[in-house]
């Protein structure tokens, strides 16, 4: 067995968990599977029989309709049958650990479960637990990994600047808290984008975040530099009344993407944002919807890169 | 044994096909050999309509046993399928699958008027009610063998013979 838990003995995808350690040639693979399925969701008939038979469950203990209804789509464009759970409001609230919950779910003849959990690790914890039959994709888990956002955001990136080893990327606000950024940056780095960089104020960024090969700014004027792609983080909820920020108007004059601020990058810079955005807090609206803006994009590539995945695992 | 050669065949198929065509004919390819193909006949025949592309892995009946093929590349059908007469085009016909996973797939495009087959070697091997309308050469292979087409640099086309065994081509 591989030491990877991702991989199956032949060393092809078992499972989807993180972008983190998954070798170049499978992440070119699920990107270039996405590419034939963009085709497909822009024909009249947006369909095809692939996964036809197989049951697909949803499993969201967290709560999250953009994501949940991205793989639902996502599922059904393959034609498997989809069953979403919102197990923050039931079987979870009456007492079954997650195990159980995933036993029951198996006994009914799963072959898929799409996974959100706050905590980091759920995922992991499922894939080692099911039948080797069965395959797993991480939707996300506490502030640990969201692979598949990170696969669109470089399917997206791909689509408007095809050379990695020319670019500049930087992603700007809540590294600390973001299992987005961790899987762009593991995706990135692996497909050769040579300079990545952060940008946040100190109290957002993790210790020793450089380890994971970035460079750190403190400063967007500095940061925005010469960058060919900025990926814009959501700030959450709950970070923006917390002691690690003063006010989200705070946030916005030093953080907020305005177009005076994307000024400072390359005249054909893009702006990516996972959604949902904050407008005027850790983007502008002119600069949300301007030229420049494919945060759009990334929500129709969404699709055709979850259909890629879905089928690479299903088939291997 | 003797392959025939590719270059001759495609001038038969040419002939064949130009007594049939329409100015609401359409080609298209399934990749790769075909796709080869179709540009030829395109060339040839000199059609108003754009050729198309079909990679058949998303409909292919083999998935549960070997999965998604590793290179899958975009179909892209430049015409408007509804009403039109589409010629589909293969390198070599044998079982029959893939021509029925291309049908599959074209009407998920529209309704075409008719479609017919063209394609430049007929091996036999049929497992489905499948045939074609246009025939390079009918060339007997021994079950055990692979027949492709293949593009040389300078774009001439020709046959090779491989012992390699895949299911389905």
């Amino acid at each position: 067995m591989s030491n990877n838990p991702q991989l199956n003995r032949n060393g092809q995808l078992q499972h989807l968990l993180t972008t983190e350690g998954l070798p170049a040639p499978i992440l070119l693979n699920i990107l270039d599977t996405a590419e034939s399925f963009v085709g497909v969701t822009e024909r009249d008939v947006k369909k095809v029989p692939l996964l036809r038979g197989k049951s697909i469950f949803n499993l969201f203990f967290e709560p999250s309709t953009r994501t949940r209804t991205t793989f639902e789509i996502a599922a059904k464009r393959l034609s498997a049958d989809v069953v979403n759970l919102n197990i923050a409001a039931s079987s979870q609230s009456k007492g079954e650990t997650l195990l159980d919950t995933v036993n029951n779910l198996s006994a009914m003849h799963a072959d898929m479960f799409v996974v959100r959990h706050a905590q980091s690790g759920a995922a992991h914890l499922i894939a080692r637990h099911v039948r080797p039959e069965i395959h797993v994709i991480n939707a996300g888990d506490g502030r640990h990994a969201h692979p598949t956002q990170g696969l669109l955001d470089v399917f997206t990136i791909r689509r408007y600047k095809p050379d990695f080893r020319s670019l500049r990327v930087a992603i700007v606000g809540d590294i600390l808290h973001s299992r987005v950024a961790r899987s762009q940056i593991h995706a990135l780095t692996t497909l050769g984008v040579p300079e990545v960089r952060v940008i946040a104020p100190k109290t957002l960024l993790p210790t020793k975040v450089e380890r994971l090969g970035v460079h750190v700014y403190h400063d967007m004027t500095k940061g925005l530099k010469d960058v060919d792609v900025l990926m814009m983080l959501r700030l959450q909820n709950e970070r923006m009344f917390s002691a690690r920020l003063p006010s989200t108007e705070e946030y916005f004059k030093y953080y907020g993407l305005t177009q005076e601020k994307l000024s400072l990058a390359r005249q054909d810079a893009i702006v990516l944002h996972p959604g949902p955005m904050n407008r005027g807090v850790e983007i502008d609206s002119a600069v949300a919807d301007g030229g420049q803006s494919v945060i759009l994009p990334q929500v129709t590539f969404g699709i055709a890169v979850r259909m890629a995945v879905m089928s690479i695992l299903a088939g291997n | 044994m003797q392959l025939p050669d590719a270059e001759q065949l495609l001038i038969q198929l040419t002939e064949s096909i130009r007594r049939d065509i329409s100015p609401s004919t359409a080609l298209v390819g399934i990749h790769t050999g075909g796709v080869w193909l179709a540009e030829r006949l395109l060339q040839n025949l000199q059609l108003p309509l754009p050729s198309g592309t079909l990679d058949v892995s998303f409909y292919r009946d083999d998935f549960a046993q070997i999965g998604l093929h590793p290179q899958v590349r975009p179909s892209d059908i430049p015409f408007t399928v509804e009403g039109s007469h589409i010629i589909l085009v293969d390198d070599v016909l044998y079982t029959g699958r893939t021509i029925r996973a291309a049908i599959n797939e074209l009407f998920d495009y529209g309704r075409p008027a008719s479609v017919r087959l063209a394609a430049l070697i007929d091996r036999g091997g049929r497992e489905l009610p499948i045939a074609a309308q246009y025939v390079g050469a009918v060339v007997d292979v021994p079950s055990d063998k692979m027949l492709a087409l293949e593009q040389s640099a300078d774009g001439t086309l020709g046959l090779s013979l491989y012992s390699k065994i895949r299911d389905n081509e």
